[in-house]
């Protein structure tokens, strides 16, 4: 392992180490444009020179190998000038039309800028105009070529990540123009990670082109819900308008968030558009068959509903149908409740249509964390096909239903089926045919509301956390079933999801020595070898 | 000075184009010697000793060159023949193809050999359309001879040669761009290491030699390393052609020695200047070499003596220009030409040359302002040692050395406020 001096400060580095993340295990950031850890290195922006001693020239910093007696510096006054006079040829032909770019406040010209530049300008000459402005290149992103410092960033994801090949930098010279190679459109299912990646406002995502100036968001380290993978996001809303109002969506946009054992530093479009889920069409009143209802009153019901059966020694005979949907906490609180307590005819799956999937990050199971609802529900319950077959016959007291929309998966008639043979409650996020066909549709908080953890398909649990508050009437559903507890007297007392997570890293196997600040916000994967919680159970 | 010439005694006739005129006249046995009887260590070891430099502009040792090929890669190794021949104001290699392609392809075939190569190319400049058929023609004929193919010469050492013609971009004259272009890529140059010799052509260990500089091997063979490393300079193996253009009463190709100095190419081989006019400045090896005044000619012309006066021998492209040369156009046409053939990857080259040529254009038409001095020769020192390849440095090279050997004529045109 070579051993080196940076910045006066020695470090050491497995052999093979790139100058630049040597210098950032440091916590020494170098000024750079075109290198990126997930992608080829190119070494054309030149941004990130440093001097290295007994060498004449200024290395770039993103290429060098660490090797051994190194000295390195990045703050030396020949480097800073090295950059400042890269950072002076980036200009020269930018437009800085900064006023009304999409990318200002998260553009690293503009940080490079005051950090590195701050020259008076000696270029006195027109700037080269390129063939075009501002025009969508897909879907997803537009493309402003006069904006573009040509780092290539695009162009080796497009070759090297989606290997989709759409980008290409043609022309030469001044008149280099990064543009999509004819009869192309920037359309494969990662297209808008080409925005994250442009370190200027050159790619813009054409849905959040115009909503927010990037000061104004807030920002919440989270995991996206669409599939099983559970890629690390950064929820981004709007600080300044934390309420839903018409037209106007509180999350602005969810951007992935680097984690090298899950996502990397990517997401799938359908992930990464996803947000608008959260402020669309969600349950925030209480229902009772379609029509506004009293929280406390639909509460209520189920509550004493669910007293009277234990009084009644019938309680084995409420279904509750739970869902990979929800978190570990809510999941371990579901199996306290129905399954220590009640001993309720608990399911938490439903058949289902194969999802979509690639050889990347997208896979077919579309839930969050079923993963762990099998950890800690076990695997070898009822499906909730039999418990719908059991309501119609009769056969239960009642059916209480967490997310699953039934009328989409199983069909409406099964669904009136069941709703007749039992009262049916639902809890569920979003308005559906379910909600209205349900004896009362409880409003839930969903995952951009609440704190908690998801397991991914890899086994590896990861935190969410709130970024806004939850929508209307609704809270989460942890809550929910700790008011359930209390009017069992079951003596619960937790105060959140960080509480029900000690108690489940406590009495569920694979989470056992996990805390929340052990998951911090890279999350942590299950111990391998170890007998899993469900095999146990069995 | 009296010049052993070699390379250049055919150039006055077409008539080795022909590989029987090429075979009688001796042409082969040094290669057949070579691949038969000696190994590849002994041929790299007489190349080291002759100080064989590559006479492409870089003027890198080649024996070294060929030793770094590494011996434990399993991979297939290439030689290819760098022929573009881009560097303005030179003309060299185009003679040695068109009256002495079979002399390149003997040389070939030893360096072949001796780095263990099977299949070399010969990248070619687009423009030069006639070399590129003789090239063809010959390598048909010796193919068809069985001097090339699988069994070269009746030996068991098999090689394949193949003529590929370039689109005329400068910068596939740098060897990684030649190679990106020869598979088929954008010509841009690579980073740095890895080096060719061990992640090359289709990521294969690859050797590239200028045309010349192979021409000079099977003389080194035949006639030994110590005869080709006297007739040079110290480590600057045997003779070179330098390129004469420009305001000389005989522009041309001569084949001289190194030792030889400007003022002798000048006066004495290319009849010195037109008639009633004056020297007053001379590129000494392209125009990517720094210039130099009329009393700066009395350098030798070896790569390490122009090295010394601040200047390189580069490509041997000697550009004269008398009295009569406007410094400010000559700069500016040097500024075009980088501007246009820039490649466009590495910023401060892409950026720096538009804007050079854009602030002489100024001076040229007569309109630069009193500032224009210091940002042309700004915009050309940061150009310098920060790019990729060396193009930054040959473009911001004749900014900085046209401003500071001829001030004068800058500053009248830069009055502007």
């Amino acid at each position: 392992m070579p051993k080196l001096t940076i910045d006066g400060k020695e470090v050491e580095v497995p052999k093979g180490t790139r100058l630049i993340e040597a210098a950032r295990k440091l916590g020494i950031e170098v000024a750079h444009y075109c290198y990126h850890p997930g992608l080829p290195i190119a070494g054309n922006c030149r941004m990130c020179l440093v001097e290295i001693e007994k060498n004449p020239k200024l290395q770039i910093s993103c290429h060098i190998e660490a090797a051994d007696g190194m000295v390195v510096k990045t703050q030396s006054a020949l480097a800073k000038q090295g950059r400042q006079n890269t950072l002076e040829f980036l200009l020269l032909n930018h437009p800085v039309d900064c006023p009304v770019c999409d990318q200002a406040g998260e553009c690293k010209l503009q940080d490079y800028y005051m950090e590195h530049g701050l020259h008076d300008p000696k270029f006195d000459d027109n700037k080269v105009r390129k063939s075009k402005k501002a025009f969508p290149i897909g879907p997803n992103v537009m493309l402003d070529t006069e904006r573009c410092i040509l780092c290539s960033r695009c162009v080796r994801f497009t070759d090297e990540i989606t290997k989709t090949h759409e980008f290409g930098i043609f022309n030469r010279g001044d008149h280099s123009e990064v543009g999509l190679v004819p009869g192309k459109s920037l359309d494969n299912p990662y297209s808008a990670n080409v925005v994250d990646i442009c370190p200027v406002g050159a790619l813009t995502d054409r849905d959040f082109r115009f909503k927010c100036r990037v000061w104004y968001l807030g920002k919440t380290p989270s995991v996206c819900t669409g599939c099983s993978r559970g890629c690390n996001i950064e929820i981004d809303y709007d600080r300044l308008r934390p309420h839903k109002k018409a037209g106007h969506d509180r999350i602005m946009r969810f951007k992935p968030r680097e984690n090298s054992e899950v996502n990397k530093w990517w997401i799938c479009d359908a992930g990464r558009y996803s947000y608008k889920l959260i402020d669309h069409g969600r349950l925030v009143a209480a229902k009772q068959s379609g029509i506004d209802a009293s929280l406390d009153a639909a509460l209520g019901e189920v509550a004493g509903l669910l007293a009277k059966a234990r009084e009644q020694g019938r309680s084995g005979r409420i279904g509750v149908l739970a869902s990979p949907d929800m978190t570990n906490e809510e999941l371990f609180l579901v199996r306290q409740l129905f399954r220590e307590e009640l001993s309720a005819a608990l399911a938490f799956e439903m058949a289902e249509p194969a999802g979509h999937k690639d050889d990347f990050l997208i896979t077919a199971d579309k839930h969050p964390n079923r993963a762990g609802a099998r950890e800690i529900l076990g695997t070898g319950l009822a499906k909730g096909e039999e418990l719908l077959a059991r309501a119609a016959r009769g056969d239960l007291v009642a059916l209480l239903v967490f997310h699953w929309d039934i009328a989409a998966l199983a069909g409406a008639d099964r669904l009136a089926a069941a709703a007749r043979g039992a009262p049916l409650y639902v809890f569920a996020t979003h308005e559906n045919r379910t909600t209205y066909a349900a004896r009362f549709a409880l409003p839930v908080a969903n995952f951009a509301e609440q704190s908690g953890t998801f397991t991914n398909c890899q086994g590896r649990v990861q935190r969410i956390a709130k970024a806004v508050e939850p929508l209307g009437e609704s809270r989460p559903a942890w809550k929910i079933l700790c008011e359930f507890s209390d009017a069992l007297r079951l003596g619960w007392t937790h105060e959140s999801a960080e509480s029900v997570f000690a108690e489940l890293s406590a009495s569920v196997h694979a989470f056992a020595g996990m805390s929340w600040q052990t998951l911090g916000h890279a999350g942590a994967t299950w111990k391998q070898g170890q007998p899993q919680e469900a095999a146990a159970a069995r | 000075m009296q010049h052993e010439r070699f390379l250049s005694t055919r150039f006055n006739t077409t008539e080795f184009q022909d590989l029987g005129a090429y075979r009688k006249a001796g042409g082969y046995e040094t290669a057949k010697k070579a691949i038969t009887a000696m190994t590849p260590a002994q041929i790299i070891d007489v190349v080291k000793a002759s100080n064989l430099r590559g006479l492409g502009g870089a003027g890198f040792p080649a024996g070294m060159k060929w030793s770094f090929i590494p011996k434990d890669n399993p991979n297939p190794r290439y030689l290819v023949v760098n022929a573009d021949e881009g560097e303005p104001g030179t003309f060299k290699d185009r003679y040695l193809m068109v009256h002495d392609p079979h002399r390149l392809i003997e040389g070939m075939m030893i360096a072949s050999f001796a780095i263990g190569a099977h299949k070399a190319y010969i990248y070619i400049r687009g423009e030069y359309i006639r070399p590129a058929d003789i090239l063809d023609k010959a390598i048909a004929q010796a193919r068809a001879a069985g001097v090339l193919g699988p069994k070269c010469l009746g030996s068991d050492y098999a090689l394949e040669i193949v003529v590929f013609r370039g689109a005329g971009a400068y910068i596939c004259g740098e060897e990684t761009a030649l190679l990106e272009s020869l598979e088929g890529k954008k010509g841009q140059p690579r980073l740095k290491p890895p080096f060719p010799a061990v992640i090359g052509l289709f990521n294969c260990p690859t050797v590239i030699n200028n045309v010349e500089t192979l021409c000079c091997v099977p003389y080194i063979l035949e006639r030994g390393a110590d005869w080709f490393s006297k007739l040079g300079a110290e480590k600057n193996g045997g003779n070179r052609l330098f390129c004469l253009s420009g305001h000389v009463k005989r522009p041309g190709v001569y084949e001289c020695s190194m030792r030889v100095t400007l003022r002798e190419l000048i006066y004495e081989q290319a009849g010195g200047m037109r008639e009633g006019r004056t020297l007053k400045a001379v590129i000494p090896g392209g125009i990517s070499a720094a210039i130099l005044t009329a009393n700066e000619i009395d350098t030798q012309m070896d790569f390490d003596s122009l090295k010394k006066a601040g200047t390189m021998a580069g490509s041997g492209g000697v550009i004269i220009m008398d009295d009569s040369t406007n410094m400010v156009k000559a700069l500016w046409n040097a500024m075009q030409f980088f501007s246009h053939e820039s490649c466009g990857q590495c910023s401060p080259c892409r950026e720096g040359t538009g804007w050079a040529f854009k602030v002489v254009s100024r001076m040229l038409n007569g309109q630069g302002h009193k500032n224009d001095i210091a940002a042309l020769l700004h915009a050309s020192r940061n150009m310098m040692g920060t790019t990729i390849c060396a193009f930054g440095d040959a473009a911001g090279t004749p900014g900085v050395s046209y401003i500071q050997k001829f001030p004068k004529e800058f500053e009248e045109r830069c009055t502007h406020a």
